[in-house]
């Protein structure tokens, strides 16, 4: 059967058909389409397999964990910053191994399309020292999640599966099993001395994974996966990883006459490297994200000359583009016009009705009454806040560190310090900040802008949506300091009262900002006007 | 056949909805297909492109490259204006002449109209009008891909079949508006 799927739903497709129980999931470009494509399956849904949101990437990282251990298969997706979220179980799933195929789809963002840096998830693969995948096509990211659930079982090991953004979210025409694979049954296999790191099963286990490393190169060296393409001209030999082998193969519609090496399953596969350095002078590595590659050959084989993103023949940062790659091979240039001088930049923008600008028109507006105001930001569409005509927050790190942060700043002697968080944020990083502001009576001002979705990624369930007060109450925060408001231009009186009443409250509090994304708002208009 | 298409305006102007009918076509014929889309922060209001490739033979890179697009088909004029390095010297441009002003420093429109008028290949429609005097209000991007259908290759019964399918689920009376659509834009491309 065909079926026109993106990156990210040929992997959803390719995980249900290899008998997937449970896929868990924090909301993030360009990882999103993966976890709702499961959800919005028939056959998902026929099987009541998993798909629920989670409150974060390492509550999803360990409930996936918990399903391997009973024997089932279970995916994790995130972005690539997700992956810090989940560092600690995810590299300790290394150390415990698993039961039932755990698959960890990771979704890098070079030339952050939607992020804060670039980093690349290979290396937490070699860190962490498990098999990594890096499909270089939706139809072979649709068989990897097969092969990668197959491996994972094989080797006791979870797979990292490494997708970048123009793989995850762009579409092709696959061809997809008729017939799922059945899920696999409940299992008691998992033996405890692997899964309870004490000390002295870690360090069994450790050099157990740390031996199979040979063992998973091998593996490598003979995956389908990894072709060692012959080339009649030897002057130039070419490695490229994942989506970077389809710029090469753009370059040379009639075929490349250049040996060339397709890398999309790690540990790299020294044996192929050491045959192309043997057999040319000089070697490209072709790589979207880091040089991962190309710092893993250099100064260990001599022979050739090692060229790419350290040596300039590649952009150092930034995503590749076949126009990059073709400069990289010295192709003659195309002749095309530039961009007229009269174009400007568009940047996106708070929706108009946007609860967000009423908050921050609010805060602007008290916040001018006071000398050295700083308000700290977070991530998720009132990030947008920092732009014109606003310009109301000062920073913006990472999930939940606008309330960690102002704490930091109240005890360093800043006031006012105010932090900004979205709704799904504080459920996923800013609740346990919150307790350490509690716990020492920080001098803050907490602002939790509610607009009871996960707006940014789509208006996706936020985890914590009717729970904001009684978790702030919970943590500790005075009843009277809890204040909610409806965020409108006519009630921008009460909005600025309230604002400055808790700025000169010297302790913590909370100001819950909520009426509903507009988005989701006008989407729920429509399907109520069709039904 | 190969061609390569920049869909591009303003975030949530519809061009995904283009792309999905172009899509449906190409794959009805048995065409290889890479779409390219842009999802996360842009689409708040921000520039938004798609790279819409399709071959009768496999296709290796998601992205366009440069001075390699057939067409741009664009919902906003500076949108058309701002891929044009990806157009082939042949290329056609087939945009929307209704400017999208979300910005403070959108340039002077008879600027951005004498930088598409020294194109050799470009269609500049009305579509906001030809949409609302026709009683399609929710049609002018299908006005537009009806403009473009000449420099797409894909027969003009392919594509209007494509519609059909694309808005079946959605009922008669929108199936009916967005076929309607295709025409006019085909019609308004010839005057």
């Amino acid at each position: 059967m065909k079926k026109l799927l993106l990156g990210d739903e040929a992997i959803a497709q390719g995980a249900i058909d290899a008998g997937l129980s449970g896929v868990y999931a924090y909301p993030g470009t360009p990882s999103t389409e993966i976890t709702e494509y499961i959800q919005g399956s028939p056959i998902a849904r026929e099987r009541d397999i998993h798909s629920r949101w989670c409150t974060n990437e390492k509550t999803a990282m360990e409930a996936a964990l918990g399903m391997s251990f009973m024997g089932k298969r279970a995916m994790v997706c995130m972005k690539h910053v997700g992956l810090n979220v989940c560092a600690d179980p995810f590299v300790n799933s290394g150390m415990t191994g698993v039961n039932g195929g755990l698959v960890v789809v990771v979704a890098d963002d070079p030339s952050m399309h939607s992020s804060q840096d670039e980093q690349d998830s290979r290396f937490y693969g070699k860190f962490a020292l498990i098999p990594t995948f890096e499909p270089s096509s939706q139809q072979e990211a649709y068989e990897m999640m097969a092969a990668a659930f197959d491996y994972s079982e094989q080797q006791c090991l979870p797979v990292l599966m490494r997708v970048t953004t123009r793989m995850a979210h762009s579409r092709a025409v696959v061809e997809v099993k008729d017939v799922p694979r059945q899920e696999n049954e409940l299992n008691y296999n998992a033996v405890a001395a692997n899964w309870v790191l004490l000390p002295a099963n870690a360090r069994r286990r450790n050099d157990k994974v740390v031996a199979q490393q040979e063992q998973l190169e091998e593996d490598a060296a003979n995956s389908a996966y990894n072709v060692y393409f012959e080339g009649h001209d030897k002057t130039l030999g070419i490695i490229a990883s994942g989506i970077a082998y389809n710029y090469v193969r753009e370059n040379f519609p009639d075929g490349c006459p250049f040996p060339l090496l397709k890398v999309s399953q790690y540990p790299l596969p020294r044996r192929f490297v050491r045959r192309l350095m043997e057999e040319c002078e000089r070697v490209l590595v072709v790589e979207e994200g880091q040089p991962f590659i190309e710092e893993q050959v250099r100064g260990v084989y001599e022979s050739a000359t090692i060229l790419g993103r350290l040596t300039g023949e590649l952009p150092r940062t930034g995503e590749l583009t076949p126009d990059c790659v073709s400069d990289s091979l010295g192709m003659p240039k195309s002749t095309h016009s530039g961009i007229p001088s009269i174009v400007v930049p568009r940047p996106p923008a708070l929706c108009q009705g946007c609860g967000h600008r009423d908050v921050y028109t609010a805060l602007n507006q008290v916040l001018e009454e006071y000398d050295n105001a700083r308000v700290f930001g977070d991530i998720g569409c009132y990030t947008l806040g920092f732009l014109p005509p606003y310009r109301a927050i000062h920073s913006c790190v990472d999930m939940g560190a606008s309330i960690t942060m102002a704490k930091g700043a109240a005890d360093a002697g800043q006031w006012p310090s105010v932090a900004v968080i979205g709704d799904s944020t504080f459920t996923h990083s800013g609740m346990t900040g919150l307790l350490d502001a509690v716990n020492e009576n920080a001098d803050i001002t907490v602002i939790i802008s509610d607009n009871l979705t996960t707006a940014m990624t789509g208006g996706q369930d936020s985890a914590g949506t009717n729970k904001f007060e009684a978790i702030c109450l919970g943590l500790g925060v005075a009843p009277e300091h809890v204040r909610v408001v409806v965020p409108l231009p006519k009630n921008m009186p009460e909005i600025t009262n309230i604002i400055r009443e808790e700025i000169n409250y010297h302790g913590v509090s909370v100001i819950i900002p909520r009426r509903e994304c507009i988005q989701t708002f006008k989407r729920k208009a429509k399907e109520n006007r069709k039904s | 056949m190969k061609v390569d298409i920049i869909l591009c305006g303003v975030g949530g102007q519809g061009i995904l909805s283009i792309a999905t009918i172009i899509g449906e076509a190409a794959m009805n014929e048995n065409l290889y297909i890479k779409q390219a889309e842009v999802h996360g922060m842009s689409q708040r209001g921000g520039d938004v492109q798609s790279n819409l490739r399709i071959s009768s033979d496999p296709i290796a890179s998601d992205l366009i490259p440069k001075g390699g697009a057939d067409v741009i088909i664009s919902m906003e004029p500076m949108e058309a204006l701002r891929y044009l390095p990806y157009l082939s010297p042949e290329g056609w441009v087939i945009t929307s002449s209704v400017p999208f002003v979300n910005i403070p420093n959108y340039p002077d429109q008879k600027d951005v109209n004498d930088a598409l008028s020294t194109l050799s290949h470009v269609v500049s429609i009305d579509i906001e009008r030809l949409s609302k005097d026709n009683g399609i209000p929710r049609s002018s991007n299908v006005i537009l891909l009806g403009a473009a259908q000449h420099a797409i290759g894909i027969d003009y019964d392919k594509l209007e079949a494509a519609v059909r399918r694309v808005f079946a689920r959605k009922g008669t009376e929108i199936v009916e508006a967005n076929v309607k659509a295709l025409a006019i834009g085909r019609d308004a491309r010839r005057q």
